[in-house]
């Protein structure tokens, strides 16, 4: 008998076969997740989790006998009051044992797995894409990649290649015909041997000769010349700027209430979710703003009360501010979300326009505009779009700027909103009105 | 109490190491093969995680197998199912093969891997080594390896022509598996030694009979017609029940390698084919063995009373049979009935009733009940088994009656209970259910239109009206269609030839 401990055999067995059933039902994946990141709260909008499919797309075939129809003979056990003879009313099922019917197979059943966070969030972020990733600017030369590329003839000791170096002085030397060590050696031998024994002289005399020809050779042919030496070469590549600083800016006026902030942090978590997968390191800054801005903290911002009148433009101002102090744009790629329910002081809407589109736009990588209404509010029909100040204001913003806006009422927009905001190809699908 | 209280004990408490295992797989094998007489194949025992046990799941117990989206799909149902606590794991999976593999898991106590040694390394490995099903169609000594070379094949091909395309084969076989099995073996192709050896045989034969009578006697016209139509049936082994074998062979569109995806997923198929014939007889073999091993032991001083107490509960849970009336009703459980049945024998062997005499006395009182039980499980199969030794008693203990569900009437009928006119139509009822030919559908390829269109028909032998199932017919069709490469007809037609169902496909896309 043997006893084999495999419990510290790398785990993951299954892993090939799990990629191909998830590669094999991935639409109908993709759907549940949408579905499922619907229903969630927002701390686990990131978490993997169980979710169902329908089973009719998983579903192995097999030739077998139906369920229904024709004549059955049931042996069961349990008996304890039938008698022969008796009669017993059909189960509703129609198929007589309860248990067979779940099992039969059909479209409509559900099939239901635990799909981990990495697989999760793939699926829920699939197909999105940050507008103008490539931000990809050479700094100065902290900021470049050193890579292994080939070989030179100079560079310092220390990046001798030995194998190159000696594959070189090989073929030179075979080349040259320097003349090798046991060569020398016999001639060596058969020198002495001749000497000991004497007479020959003449032979003794040529191999002499030989000899001396040899080692003259050997010493104007080196082992290791400089032509024969390799340096390992390294080449610099431009490093991407890995890193990026998320700017949340919200109303936090009485006009906002809690359904409307709750709108917002959705926004703002999946787009933090969004940045975190593409980016190394993600800073998140948040600024709220009454009729004056302040950078809080995210208990604060998404939580605390602040009265006072509307003036966006000292959010944005605000954020040019941190800008400049903190976030060069030569090292960070700038995103920014704003939330508001629309409203501002008239006459702060053309300050805020320009701001926008002369100090904070040219810098940014994607300026994210979420309005975010009640989800009782009447869609006008055929108004299609809300006309608040703020929107009107934004409404302006020309086409050829990273900026997008859109409409949020309710909680189940969030994700769709998203979505169509980071499309893949923003310009090949028409943006529908929120 | 101090530890050696009593020497004899092999454990005390829940915890267990490798010595441990080793000391009380000798102490099982005293019993098992000593005392029972079994002769199991030598066993190798591995311990695993809860993990490793979910894989092995998932890859029908075996250790390793071809990659596949399904086995991928089995492992997010019962590792969902586990994590839920919808479902426990089994304490052990136990491999025919030589040596045999035993599972075990690593979270079982002591008294639980005592178990899982005496049911699956003494219990199931003798099944496996003596029973004549798995003698006749197994190969214990190859599988490991021949499922190993089956994971390098269908790596290799999936490298090679796409993991799409293994992925169609692979479902158009799997899909066919139920039918991708010879049930009888089949007539070897005879070489030319032997060949020549029959031609001798035939001809001095032929002279030890010749009589110049028979040259005078007057001939008949030879018949012909059918003749054609017959021939061309027997050229291409028609009519051919195992729908992959003929596929693998003839199906005139396939490349090299996709036959030998066909071989390979029959041949592991083939494999599986006894265990789903001895089901009962299987884990009644194994279960009576741990019971009689864990009950010695427990008489001999090795075990305490709290372990045998473990035991006894863990036994019962495994062994319940809950009737037909209760929510936990799945059909018949194997290990109930099959445990019960070994039961059974032995009481006949030893303290038989004049009933017993009655029903079985070729055996009743012979006073041998392991050798009895041991030849059993070597020379019978579920049906057969059912069919020979299901006991009146045993019967009234299940409370086993038959139903009979005409669609025709109102109501379902009871047909027979347990008492003196029902046990032999319960016993040749319930040995029917087990058995795999009148449990499978009878679906066999019935013929080729070679001259024509190279439509391929299959007919489905319709046993008490019941027709195939509508929607995977259609789909498992399908797949037979694309490996086909042709039009693919099939015909449900019952015993008066009156015609239930048609069924066609055709390829969506040949396999290139």
């Amino acid at each position: 008998m043997h006893i084999i401990d495999r419990r510290l055999n790398p785990g993951g067995k299954s892993f090939a076969n799990r990629q191909r059933f998830l590669r094999r039902a991935r639409a109908q994946v993709r759907r549940a997740v949408r579905e499922a990141s619907s229903s969630r709260s927002i701390k686990d909008a990131g978490k993997g989790g169980e979710i169902t499919i329908p089973a009719g797309g998983v579903h192995e075939p097999s030739l077998r006998r139906s369920h229904q129809g024709g004549s059955r003979d049931y042996v069961l056990p349990g008996n304890k009051k039938y008698i022969e003879g008796d009669g017993i009313p059909r189960p509703e099922q129609g198929g007589g044992q309860g248990s067979k019917a779940s099992d039969s197979g059909e479209g409509e059943d559900e099939f239901r797995f635990a799909l981990s966070d990495e697989e999760y969030l793939d699926l829920y972020l699939e197909d999105l894409e940050l507008p103008d990733l490539a931000k990809r600017q050479v700094m100065g030369a902290t900021a470049v990649l050193w890579r292994q590329a080939g070989f030179s003839n100079s560079g310092p000791p220390s990046r001798i290649s030995i194998p190159r170096t000696l594959r070189h002085s090989m073929s030179r030397r075979i080349a040259l015909k320097r003349p090798k060590a046991d060569e020398i050696i016999a001639l060596r031998t058969e020198i002495e041997k001749l000497e000991r024994e004497g007479g020959q002289f003449d032979e003794l005399v040529k191999l002499r000769g030989e000899l001396e020809l040899l080692l003259a050779r050997s010493k104007r042919i080196p082992y290791i010349d400089p032509v024969d030496v390799r340096y390992r070469r390294l080449e610099t590549t431009p490093k991407p700027i890995a890193r990026a600083v998320m700017f949340c800016l919200m109303d936090v006026s009485g006009s906002m209430n809690e359904h409307m902030k709750d709108l917002a942090k959705r926004f703002y978590s999946l787009l933090y979710l969004f940045l975190n997968r593409r980016y190394e390191h993600v800073d998140v800054v948040f600024i709220r703003h009454t009729h004056e801005a302040q950078e809080v903290d995210e208990q604060t911002f998404f939580y605390s009360r602040e009265t006072g009148g509307t003036v966006v433009s000292t959010a944005l101002f605000k954020m040019a501010d941190i800008i400049r102090d903190r976030y060069p744009v030569t090292e960070w790629n700038i995103y920014a979300a704003q939330a508001s329910d629309g409203d501002n002081t008239s006459s702060d809407n053309a300050v805020a326009l320009t701001q926008l589109k002369e100090a904070i736009l040219p810098i940014c990588q994607y300026y994210a505009y979420v309005e975010v209404g009640m989800d009782d509010e009447e869609e006008a029909p055929g108004a299609g779009e809300p006309s608040t100040n703020l929107w009107r204001a934004y409404r302006r913003v020309p086409d050829d700027q990273p900026f997008a806006m859109r409409k949020v009422r309710h909680r189940r927009d969030i994700y769709p909103v998203f979505r169509d905001l980071f499309a893949r190809r923003p310009e090949g699908v028409a943006a529908e009105g929120g | 109490m101090t530890l050696v209280a009593d020497s004899k004990l092999l454990f005390e408490g829940p915890d267990w190491d490798f010595d441990l295992i080793k000391r009380v797989h000798e102490a099982c094998g005293e019993i098992g093969i000593k005392e029972m007489g079994l002769d199991p194949y030598p066993n190798q025992i591995e311990v695993i995680t809860t993990e490793q046990m979910l894989d092995a799941y998932a890859s029908t117990g075996m250790p390793l197998f071809y990659r596949h989206w399904s086995f991928g799909k089995h492992f997010a149902r019962n590792e969902a199912m586990y994590r839920k606590g919808y479902q426990g794991l089994a304490y052990e999976i136990v491999i025919n093969s030589n040596p045999c593999i035993v599972y075990i898991m690593e979270e079982n106590s002591a008294t639980m891997q005592t178990l899982v040694l005496a049911h699956a390394g003494y219990g199931h490995s003798h099944f496996f080594k003596n029973n004549y099903v798995f003698k006749q169609w197994t190969d214990a000594d190859g599988i490991l390896d021949y499922l190993e070379f089956a994971r390098g094949l269908i790596a290799k091909f999936e490298d090679r022509y796409g993991q799409e395309q293994v992925e169609r084969v692979l479902d158009a076989a799997h899909a066919l598996q139920s039918h991708g099995i010879h049930r009888f073996p089949r007539k070897r192709m005879a070489d030319l030694r032997s060949e020549q050896v029959r031609e001798e045989e035939r001809r001095k034969h032929g002279e030890q009979l010749f009589n110049d009578l028979w040259r005078t006697v007057p001939v008949g016209k030879r018949k012909t017609g059918t003749d054609d139509d017959s021939r061309r049936k027997a050229l291409l082994g028609l009519p051919e029940e195992n729908l992959l074998y003929f596929l693998e062979k003839t199906a005139p569109r396939l490349a090299p390698w996709q036959r030998e995806i066909l071989r390979m997923v029959r041949m592991i198929n083939q494999y599986f084919y006894p265990q789903r014939q001895t089901k009962v007889m299987n884990e009644g073999c194994a279960t009576f063995t741990h019971h009689r091993i864990m009950n010695r032991l427990h008489e001999k001083g090795q075990i305490n009373d709290g372990s045998f107490l473990e035991f006894i509960h863990s036994h019962t849970s495994v062994v319940m049979q809950p009737g037909f009336d209760d929510r936990r009703f799945s059909g018949i459980n194997p290990y109930a009935l099959g445990f019960a049945m070994c039961c059974d024998i032995e009481r006949v062997c030893t303290n038989p009733t004049d009933e017993d005499r009655e029903w079985m006395g070729d055996i009743a009182g012979n006073g041998d009940p392991y050798g009895t039980l041991r030849d059993i499980w070597a020379n019978y199969r579920d049906e057969s088994f059912i069919s020979q030794f299901l006991s009146p008693r045993v019967i009234r203990d299940f409370g086993i009656f038959r139903v009979f569900d005409d669609e025709a009437d109102e109501e379902m009928k009871v047909t027979s209970i347990h008492d003196e006119r029902g046990y032999r139509n319960i016993r040749r009822a319930l040995s029917k259910h087990y058995d795999i030919a009148y449990r499978d559908a009878d679906i066999q390829i019935v013929d080729v239109d070679l001259a024509g269109d190279r439509k391929l028909m299959l007919q489905h032998r319709v046993q008490d009206g019941i027709t195939l199932e509508e929607s995977d017919t259609e789909r498992v069709l399908q797949h037979v269609a694309d490996l086909w490469g042709y039009d693919v007809k099939l015909i449900e037609q019952d015993d008066n030839g009156v015609v239930r169902a048609e069924h066609i496909a055709s390829p969506r896309r040949a396999f290139a």
